[in-house]
């Protein structure tokens, strides 16, 4: 029998790449109760069910010792439920600040001091970065707006933009263009949307500190829509915004429970000018821990990385994230960000033999 | 030579840049060098461009 080390001091974070079989730690407690990591491969691994709210706080308390044996694990789970494939999507803004709500961790809202400006983008410019996103090989190009909800100059623009990329390049568009209405949700996969994105941001307890201007509930409404629509739903959040271990776990059971057929995974990119653009980057060991978590709770969701692995993650941690639950990414460039390199992210999937999905299969 | 730090747009000697020079690798320029206005800027999934209404446009 192992017994878990039971000293406060945390070891600095080993990483894995290369490693994804490196040597297991604990696997029962002293009281002979099997420990959460044990438990988790009986039953997400075997049994394919998600961790629960308690599992997950359990599995986000890890000492950082076990971090590789956790992403061992989430990694397993991934290939068990989804397979080797990664899902390769671009992102562009189509309007881009000027956005009269107040999410605290956004560059693009009207309210802050944000040296963002407002900029409207035109439809060959959509095209032509529908194009180059179809030349790295993704399959899904998002159309985002920085706005409240679409009024119908947006939704017209966006009917325009789908028709001119549905004529000229061989992608699924998703759209990102706040909170629905119903109608707009018909409208919307009557246009051909594949994928409608719309985050949670926040685990309920915590969303108050992060947007006053609408509520979670009303964030909630619009995903139910979109995922009682038939289209694919995107929905996922931020996580290093000042929240709790437990917030996170809440934030990952709520998604859970709303189901979605993917969740983008963001990790805060402190922006000038926003509240919370002077909190620290969240440390790559914590990443870590919350992708594999998020990976425990969904075992079959599309988990995305998103915004902000660049800096808290740098290139090793990217690897192992996509070691440790992780089966899509965005490539290239954000919103108003730059990613890594597209052609580095590509050569990284080609090095650990995940393939890209290809587009027949997501259709 | 220019004036103004296009990350944050402070004057060049104001005080050291470092910190913004290291932003700007991961983000576009939002001031002009030149005028210190805010440019209008769009990132597209392999570069950006940047529009100072006076000095014209930058690209990636």
């Amino acid at each position: 029998m192992h017994v878990r080390r039971t000293s406060d001091a945390r070891p600095a974070y080993v990483p894995v790449s290369g490693h994804p079989s490196a040597a297991p730690v604990a696997a029962v407690t002293l009281l002979g109760v099997t420990d959460i990591l044990e438990r988790a491969r009986t039953k997400v691994l075997d049994g394919g069910e998600g961790l629960s709210y308690d599992e997950l706080v359990e599995v986000l308390q890890l000492p950082d010792e076990q971090v590789p044996e956790l992403l061992e694990l989430a990694h397993a789970v991934r290939m068990a439920h989804c397979g080797p494939e990664i899902e390769v999507e671009g992102i562009i803004s189509l309007k881009t600040g000027g956005c009269p709500e107040d999410c605290h961790f956004c560059s693009q809202s009207g309210q802050f001091t944000s040296p963002v400006r407002s900029v409207w983008l035109d439809i060959p410019q959509l095209v032509k970065a529908a194009e180059e996103t179809a030349a790295t090989g993704a399959t899904e190009f998002c159309i985002v707006a920085a706005v409240r909800g679409p009024d119908e100059r947006l939704m017209s623009q966006v009917r325009d933009g789908i028709k001119a990329i549905q004529a000229a390049v061989d992608i699924n568009v998703a759209c990102s263009l706040g909170m629905l209405t119903q109608e707009q949700v018909d409208d919307l996969k009557d246009m051909g949307v594949h994928r409608y994105n719309h985050n949670l941001e926040a685990a309920k307890s915590y969303f108050p500190s992060v947007v006053t201007t609408h509520s979670y509930e009303e964030r909630w409404e619009t995903c139910e829509m979109v995922r009682d629509s038939g289209m694919e739903l995107c929905c996922g959040g931020l996580v290093g915004m000042g929240e709790t271990l437990e917030q996170r776990a809440e934030l990952a059971s709520q998604l859970a429970s709303l189901d979605p057929h993917e969740v983008p995974l963001n990790f805060l990119n402190p922006r000038p000018g926003t509240p919370f653009g002077d909190l620290p980057i969240m440390g790559s060991a914590d990443a870590l821990r919350t992708i594999a978590a998020f990976r425990l709770a969904m075992p079959r969701t599309v988990l995305r990385y998103a915004g902000g692995r660049e800096l808290t993650l740098g290139d090793l941690g990217t690897r192992d994230g996509l070691l440790g639950g992780i089966n899509a990414v965005i490539v290239g460039n954000y919103l108003t960000t730059l990613g890594r390199n597209a052609d580095d992210d590509l050569e990284l999937l080609s090095d650990l033999k995940m393939p890209i999905k290809e587009l027949a299969k997501t259709l | 030579m220019n004036e103004f730090c296009g990350h944050c747009g402070e004057p060049v000697d104001a005080r050291d840049h470092t910190v913004c020079e290291r932003q700007l690798v991961m983000e576009p320029p939002r001031f002009c060098t030149s005028c210190r206005r805010r440019m209008k800027v769009q990132v597209h999934p392999r570069g950006w461009s940047a529009e100072c209404v006076e000095h014209g446009t930058l690209t990636s």
